[in-house]
């Protein structure tokens, strides 16, 4: 699969080292995507990385990624300026399963930049609102500098049929809001646990103690899905580069449903 | 005339205390409102209640001097806040403040502890609850300690 050139509409920092860039295709056209499946980058002389789609799949003539800089191929994307092309391949992967939640309540659960993979599962559970049942949002970051979208996320916060609740690790002065990591806001937050789906994205660490505080309050392992960090090369499934068990990331996941993969996931006490 | 009877029997942290337990905490207890900015208590201070929350958040800091406040935590409804009440030397060891109107039971300390002394088994209920809180702020300060969101890429 060869790259298609995608020229730099718009780029906006988000925090400290997270840029969020919006693409259009050179010579038109668009990209349709679930959400939670991500795209291979390819910065030209430089190299291919993996990165969520976070943009609305409502609006495929628009590719939207949010990128954090933290290594050579990350930090060249970041420094991509409006006018600017680079190469896509994509889309990769199975995402959110938003259609099969339907008539469910939707937990989403998100920790730093893991909330970039989630934001076109939100704008699908929001364009049809009525399918749903409560929809939360636990956003958990290092500091309130640390948050993506913050506006966006205000303006969330003004809705009426979606709960989002913040919080982040470590605030001084004007900060009013919640300070704990983000497994705190579990046990608070509503949503009725056997009728509810969990959809998780963050640092593997968060995730184990999001998935263990989910399952004290009585959410399944088939209820809960998880999105897969693991390197990876060609996303096609066959340079082995992020097989995980028998799976490979690049092409079963990114996005697992707990059960079929909490044996290679280091959750010793399930 | 109005008890708090119903009040503390539906708040988590005492769900499941038996009626004549429930009796002895409402002899101890008063209701308060702390209007938003305004501090429960501050460090250093002595600790001789703890407060059962209903509405609204309270953020726990520390003066860091030429930082100036640092927020440790934030509590809300349905949590409870403060235990240094039951250990020596009964002082708080933060400075807590409301940050919304927050309204919540008053549980006096010097009162409660005297009845734990007359009554193990409610005192043994409430230090299983206490350690219950405790462990889990504990493993939450200890996942905040990690910086999950700190290095490497987060996903
Ligand atoms: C399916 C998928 C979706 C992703 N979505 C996003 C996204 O939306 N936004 C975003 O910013 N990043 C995302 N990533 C991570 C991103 O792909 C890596 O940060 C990137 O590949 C690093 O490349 P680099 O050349 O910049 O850094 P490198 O020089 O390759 O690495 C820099 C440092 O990061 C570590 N590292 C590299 N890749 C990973 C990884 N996948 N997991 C953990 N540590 C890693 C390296 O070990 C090294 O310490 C995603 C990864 C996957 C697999």
């Amino acid at each position: 699969m060869v790259p298609r050139p995608w020229r730099v509409l718009g780029r906006r920092q988000e925090t400290r080292d997270t840029f969020t860039l919006e693409l259009e295709p050179v010579g038109g056209g668009d990209m349709r995507f679930g959400p939670g499946q991500f795209n291979m980058l390819y910065v030209f002389g430089v190299g291919e990385v993996p990165i969520s789609i976070s943009g609305d799949p409502a609006r495929p003539a628009c590719l939207v990624h949010t990128v954090r800089a933290v290594g050579s191929v990350t930090a060249a994307v970041c420094r991509l300026r409006r006018g600017d092309v680079l190469g896509v391949r994509g889309p990769f992967g199975h995402g959110w399963p938003v259609a099969e939640a339907a008539g469910e309540d939707v937990v989403i659960v998100a920790g730093g930049i893991g909330l970039a993979p989630l934001r076109p599962a939100l704008y699908h559970l929001l364009a049809a609102r009525e399918k749903y049942g409560r929809v939360v949002l636990l956003y958990g970051a290092r500091t309130p500098q640390d948050l993506l979208y913050a506006r966006e996320i205000e303006r969330w916060r003004g809705r009426f049929d979606l709960d989002v609740q913040v919080t982040v690790d470590a605030a001084t002065g004007g900060w009013r809001g919640n300070v704990g990591v983000v497994t705190t806001l579990i046990p608070g937050a509503r949503f009725d646990p056997p009728h509810a789906v969990a959809l998780i994205c963050g640092p593997e660490v968060m995730m184990r103690f999001t998935i263990r505080e989910l399952q004290a309050r009585g959410v399944g392992p088939a209820r809960m899905f998880i999105s897969m960090e693991r390197n990876m090369q060609c996303a096609l499934g066959f340079c082995g580069h992020c097989q995980f068990g028998p799976a490979f990331v690049c092409r079963d996941g990114p996005v697992f449903r707990f059960d079929r993969i909490q044996g290679m996931f280091g959750v010793r006490e399930i | 005339m109005h008890t708090l009877e119903p009040i503390l029997a539906e708040h988590p942290f005492l769900k499941g205390l038996r009626p004549a337990q429930l009796q002895v905490l409402v002899g101890c207890a008063s209701n308060v409102r702390l209007d938003a900015g305004q501090y429960v208590f501050r460090e250093g201070e002595e600790a001789n209640r703890f407060y059962i929350l209903r509405a609204g958040r309270v953020a726990l800091e520390v003066f860091v001097p030429g930082r100036g406040p640092v927020v440790i935590e934030t509590v809300g409804e349905g949590d409870v806040l403060g235990w240094s009440w039951l250990f020596p030397p009964y002082q708080w060891h933060f400075d807590a403040r409301a940050l919304d109107l927050t309204r919540a039971i008053a549980l006096d300390g010097d009162c409660l502890r005297r009845k734990c002394e007359e009554d193990h088994d409610l005192g043994y209920e409430l230090l299983k609850r206490f350690a219950q809180v405790i462990m889990h702020r504990l493993q939450a300060t200890r996942l905040q300690l990690l910086d999950v969101y700190g290095h490497a890429p987060a996903r």
